[in-house]
């Protein structure tokens, strides 16, 4: 048989950023009609690589052949144009547009006269054709996660992509969407289309992949794996260089009284449209709690609600016999709740000030740092030295600006400050998200030592695995409203619930 | 991949090595203090180039300058003189901009110390043989609460309604002009002249000339108590942003006003606290030009003080200190812009300084890296 | 005080301010906020008033000016968008840098004497229409009937062409259309540029129109910063632009009016007898502008619209979020 068709070639790609090699000497392929997965962990050199694919960066060293035509792409338009189309994680769509003009952004048709319900009419009949549905009409801001990625898709469709590089696109999705987006591809593949599947998820690798290719540090450790003839242990190991513990050690142990009720909580959105519709939980000493949902559902605003930073309408929130609703951010931190926010750069810490300044966001107020107008620098600088060293903050000193830390010591960063704060109650909104896997694995030891400490802990997280894992509970949260708490919940019960169905009508079901 | 992945844009491959602007892990200390000198040198050679343009002479206009400014023990008086309200606004406005709050409006706050200051002694408040012990703290008082006021209306609509307090300031500016001219003209003037009568000597500011006498090299001084006002106020500010509790505050709002708010810190009123202070500072400034130079309220009371502030202190990189040293020099800037023609020459000196001063920043943030690229 | 005649006058004044007003709309939908519109207006201002002087050709001078205002502003573009400064200092300084060099330059321009004045005209048949007709189409200066096509002009760009398109998605989410191959950094220059020649057009209209003469930084007096306001309040549509443009002429016209005439509406006219009222006058429009604001703002809380999403971010290809 002849070797089968080369859709993409790259051979010794190297490329720098300041203090980091990116890619070191890469080469990857891509059969014509395969789904090849690029698997490594974040910071390994994936998004880079698809990055210089697309025509964003420029490689320092190394070449590029697309259908056997050798290439060098110097825009993303030259890109697009041999064929290659990316669908980002973080979408690329104005929020403010419809689908239909984001879908022709960039493109040389229509030449001057934007004559919309012609180009409505091109974008539907593509719609079908590949079984992605959605209105040309309807804005961005008005469709679900799904559907945007479905405009995203076809944003490549409609140039004519033969190449897909789908950037870790199950991490917005419930378990249902996640098989609908693997049909569609796997149709894909049967017209003709060759997939590059980015993902840190080995499970959906698995699953979906033909061939797997393995970054580490910005080599590869693996080429061209075939999925069938490797095993999640092997590709892990492939992924981190050292053996991977899948399992955390979880004690035994009985929850003690109750640090947060949340009662019958009604609260609207920044639209001021519903996001809480009556929801109700506790969470004692001792125990993680997880919130399942799909972003969007209400996760975020019912955190803000906890956390002092939005009012609620109704309802009523007490920490430890409190009530901290509708008062401010500065009494929930005094009544001991402690917050890991889910955007660490944007919320979470001051970019430009020092670590030590981060450090004691929540601290300086009292006594020792706080000496009747001033702060004790002395005092708050040996503080933050100790922490660093506690926490294993990797950086230079304890002044350096944390925009300059990576996202693992960003999230220690915080970590330290929150923990070291001693709550009562701790909210932990996507704590792993973007980091390598030795940073999970702190973080998820540290969270499981907090609960050992007989902390209440609320654990949000977009990852199924992680929340079953390390809770001892699970409330689903869906459209502002509870669905179901599960204790020993499988993933397609959640799953299930985390799209609409309530853990009452689930027994009906089976 | 860290967190943080600059890139630069593209550059089409004319040369065989790739030349791009990369973020700076560090700063070295020395390197903002070099860029703003060398951007102050090659501002001043821009100046020169356009003052060639109208057919001046770049060198000699310099020349006269520096020396008119520093030449003499009366002239660096008379520099000094300028430097004090100029040191006051550049506090002023290196603490609300600390804040990203980018208070334009101190002139007007200025004007309206004036005003507070002035109305003490034409309304009058006190008669005029109050002791001066009396009459300059209540018109320092009014001058610094008038300043206040009129900072924290445009705080206040930031804060509570979002409004871009850049516009706001700077239409109170107008206001302020309008208003004290509305007083000066109606009510307070003497026998038709567009000023006030002189004010009683209990509402001087003492100056160095007064002790002439005891101290015959002071005779001819006309350097002012007001320049201990912003001697003061320079440790004032620098314990408030670097020592204290708030100062932290003012900082965390400034860098990221979302992570203060997570971090349980009240924006709207730190806003309006901040431009309070901020209008106080430049309200003393208005009324230490009033009680300490003109002794008298009349139209124009400064030559732009409030706009070269926000220059001064943009200059000094916010800090403090170096406001007092930017101070001196655009002092003398400004005095010895009197005596120069064509009269703009000052307020295009200043606004070529800024410019440079800006693009200098790049530097600091950014290094120039030059790869070896192969086609 | 004739109503109509302060109306007509009204829409003079508001020609300056609609040109500003729409230049800094297009720079800002763009994504980059250029505060420098003051210096650039004075510069136009300052050009034109000197070109027309010493060619004695009004429509030179026109030209000249709006090349000036795009120059000054390429600076900013230079500043703002390669090396990534902060956009308000560096539109304060472009304010202060054209404040400067226009009086520099300008030195002894207030005693050249009158120039050629661009044309006036009178729209036949629209003329006639009772009350709009002697408003809007008698006795305006050919440049104000050129702001007129104006408005829908840039409308119809904004909102049904492709290059309309792009230029709103470069202001809203610039990584998305560097994505798909728009020339982010290119037309982000483009329209900064083209809105600092807007201002310099406004600056021109000024000295060459409406109150020929150069009266060194008087001759703008604030307009430059009622017009950044105006933007604001227009919620960047160029309809609404116009008519906060007009409605500040008239405002502006009406203050000078009120002062003139012995009686007021029936009663004694108090700005008359008492002159140093006037002082208040003064205030109204840069009072007004802060009303305007407070509007603009509240509606776009309540209407979660508002600026362009990414006003007033450098865009770096590569930095995570906008």
């Amino acid at each position: 048989m002849a070797e089968p068709a080369l859709a993409v070639e790259m051979k010794g790609i190297v490329r720098h950023f300041p203090g980091v090699l990116a890619n070191d000497h890469v080469d990857f392929d891509l059969r014509v009609g395969e789904i090849h997965a690029l698997l490594g962990e974040n910071g390994a050199g994936k998004s880079t690589l698809m990055n210089i694919l697309t025509g964003l960066y420029e490689p320092d060293e190394g070449a590029i052949w697309v259908k056997g035509r050798r290439v060098s792409f110097s825009s993303p338009r030259e890109a697009i144009e041999a064929g290659i189309g990316m669908v980002h994680q973080h979408f690329m769509l104005v929020p403010s547009h419809t689908v239909t003009e984001n879908i022709l952004l960039g493109l040389d048709k229509p030449r001057f006269w934007l004559r919309l319900p012609e180009y409505d009419q091109q974008v539907a009949e593509l719609s079908q054709r590949f079984g992605l549905k959605v209105d040309p009409k309807a804005k961005i801001w008005q469709l679900s996660v799904g559907e945007q990625q479905r405009v995203e898709i076809l944003k490549m469709l409609y140039r004519g992509a033969d190449v897909l590089i789908m950037d870790e696109p199950t991490a917005v999705l419930a378990p249902q969407e996640i098989e609908e987006l693997f049909k569609t591809l796997r149709t894909m593949t049967e017209e003709g289309k060759s997939i590059i599947f980015i993902s840190h998820k080995l499970n959906e690798v698995m699953d979906i992949a033909d061939r797997i290719t393995v970054l580490r540090r910005g080599k590869v450790t693996a080429a061209g794996l075939r999925a069938s003839e490797t095993n999640k242990a092997e590709l892990a190991r492939l992924m981190v260089g050292r053996e991977v513990l899948f399992t955390m050690e979880k004690k035994e142990q009985t929850p003690g009284k109750k640090v947060l009720v949340v009662e019958d909580v009604h609260a609207e959105n920044d639209r001021g449209l519903p996001a809480l519709r009556g929801v109700s939980l506790y969470i004692r000493e001792g125990e993680i709690v997880g919130l399942a949902a799909i972003a969007g559902n209400g996760q975020s605003e019912l955190v803000e609600v906890i956390t002092g930073l939005r009012p609620c309408t109704k309802g009523r929130v007490l920490v430890n016999g409190q009530e901290v609703q509708n008062r401010s951010a500065r009494s929930a931190i005094d009544a001991g709740v402690a917050h890991i926010p889910e955007d660490r750069t944007q919320v979470g810490t001051a970019p430009n000030l020092s670590i030590t300044d981060n450090l004691i966001m929540k601290s300086y107020r009292r006594p020792p740092l706080a000496q009747g107008w001033a702060i004790d620098r002395i005092a708050a600088r040996q503080q933050a030295e100790g922490l660093k060293e506690q926490y294993e903050i990797m950086a230079p000193n304890v002044q350096t600006p944390v925009r300059l830390l990576s996202g693992g010591n960003l999230q220690r960063v915080i970590l330290a400050r929150e923990i070291s704060a001693e709550p009562t109650l701790m909210i932990a909104v996507q704590p792993t998200r973007g980091l390598d896997v030795g940073a999970i694995e702190g973080v998820r030891r540290m969270l499981l030592a907090q609960r050992e400490a007989n902390k209440a802990i609320l654990l949000v997280s977009e990852e199924l695995e992680e929340l079953i894992a390390l809770s001892d509970r699970i409330y689903v949260l869906y459209e502002g409203q509870v669905m179901g708490e599960v204790h020993d919940g499988s993933m397609e019960e959640i799953g299930l619930m985390m799209t609409g169905t309530r853990q009452s009508e689930l027994a009906e079901r089976r | 991949m860290t967190a943080a992945q600059p890139s630069s844009p593209r550059r089409t491959l004319y040369l065989p090595f790739r030349i791009s602007l990369e973020q700076r892990m560090e700063t070295p200390a020395w390197l903002p203090v070099v860029t703003s000198i060398g951007a102050v040198v090659v501002a001043l050679i821009i100046g020169g180039i356009i003052l060639r343009l109208v057919g001046g002479n770049p060198i000699r206009a310099y020349a006269h300058i520096f020396e008119a400014a520093f030449g003499s023990i009366g002239q660096l008086n008379d520099t000094l003189v300028k430097a004090a309200p100029l040191m006051l606004v550049g506090l002023a406005c290196s603490l609300a901009f600390r804040m990203r709050l980018w208070n334009i409006g101190a002139e007007g706050q200025l004007y309206m110390g004036a005003f507070g200051a002035s109305a003490v002694v034409l309304i009058p408040l006190l008669p005029p043989d109050t002791s001066p012990w009396i009459m300059l703290p209540t018109m320092m008082v009014a001058g610094i609460l008038a300043g206040a006021l009129w900072g924290a209306i445009p705080g206040f609509l930031k804060a509570k309604l979002n409004v871009n307090e850049i516009i706001t300031s700077l239409m109170l500016n107008y206001v302020a002009f309008a208003w004290n001219n509305y007083w000066i003209f109606a009510h307070w003037n003497e026998s038709g002249f567009q000023m006030s009568p002189t004010f009683p000597r209990s509402a001087w500011l003492p100056r160095l000339a007064d002790y002439a006498e005891q101290v015959p090299f002071f005779s001819g001084m006309t350097l002012h108590l007001g320049i201990v006002f912003s001697l003061a106020a320079v440790f004032l500010i620098w314990f408030i942003l670097y020592r204290s509790r708030w100062g932290y505050e003012i900082r965390l709002i400034g860098d990221n006003p979302r992570a203060a708010q997570y971090a349980g810190l009240n924006i709207v009123r730190n806003t309006v606290l901040v431009m309070m202070l901020s209008g106080g500072l430049a309200g003393l400034a208005g009324m230490a030009e009033i009680a300490g130079v003109v002794h008298r309220f009349q139209e124009r009371i400064s030559p732009g003080y409030g706009f070269s502030g926000i220059i001064v202190a943009w200059l000094a990189k916010l800090n403090p200190f170096a406001v007092v040293l930017v101070s001196i020099l655009f002092g003398g800037l400004i005095l010895a812009g009197r005596e120069i023609q064509p009269s703009g020459i000052p307020s295009m000196l200043q606004g070529i300084i800024l410019f440079c001063i800006i693009s200098s920043e790049v530097l600091v943030r950014y290094r120039f890296s030059i790869r070896r690229q192969e086609a | 005080m004739d109503p109509i005649i302060t109306l007509q006058a009204g829409v003079a004044t508001g020609t300056v301010l609609l040109f500003a007003t729409l230049g800094e709309l297009l720079t800002e939908r763009a994504g980059v906020l250029n505060l420098g519109v003051e210096g650039m207006m004075l510069i136009g201002a300052m050009t034109a008033f000197s070109i027309a002087v010493s060619t004695g050709n009004p429509w030179i001078a026109l030209v000249a000016a709006m090349l000036a205002g795009g120059v000054l502003s390429i600076l900013h573009g230079i500043v703002t968008i390669h090396f990534r400064a902060d956009q308000v200092v560096s539109g304060l300084s472009l304010t202060f840098l054209g404040t400067g060099i226009s009086l520099v330059l300008g030195e002894g321009l207030s005693d050249a004497g009158t120039i050629a004045l661009l044309p006036t005209y009178s729209i036949p048949l629209l003329s006639s229409i009772p009350i709009l007709g002697p408003i809007f189409f008698t006795k305006q200066s050919i440049l104000t009937y050129i702001g007129y096509l104006l408005i829908p002009t840039v409308w119809f760009y904004i909102n049904r062409t492709r290059p309309g398109l792009h230029l709103r998605a470069v202001g809203e989410y610039p990584a998305a259309a560097d994505a798909l191959g728009v020339n982010v950094y290119g037309l982000r220059y483009l329209y900064v540029i083209i809105g600092g020649m807007f201002c310099g057009l406004a600056g021109a209209t000024l000295s060459l129109a409406i109150s020929p003469g150069w009266f060194s930084e008087k001759t703008t007096a604030g307009l430059g910063w009622i017009a950044v306001g105006l933007v604001i309040f227009a919620q960047w549509n160029p309809i609404r632009a116009a008519v906060g443009a007009f409605l500040f002429g008239a405002l502006r016209r009406l203050i000078l009016d009120l002062q003139g005439p012995t009686v007021l509406l029936g009663f004694r006219n108090p700005f008359f007898y008492n002159p140093y009222l006037g002082f208040f006058l003064q205030m109204i429009p840069y009072l007004f502008t802060i009303v305007v604001l407070v509007i603009g703002s509240r509606e776009a809380m309540r209407r979660r619209l508002g600026a362009p999403a990414a006003l007033g971010v450098p865009y770096v290809r590569g930095e995570r979020g906008l």
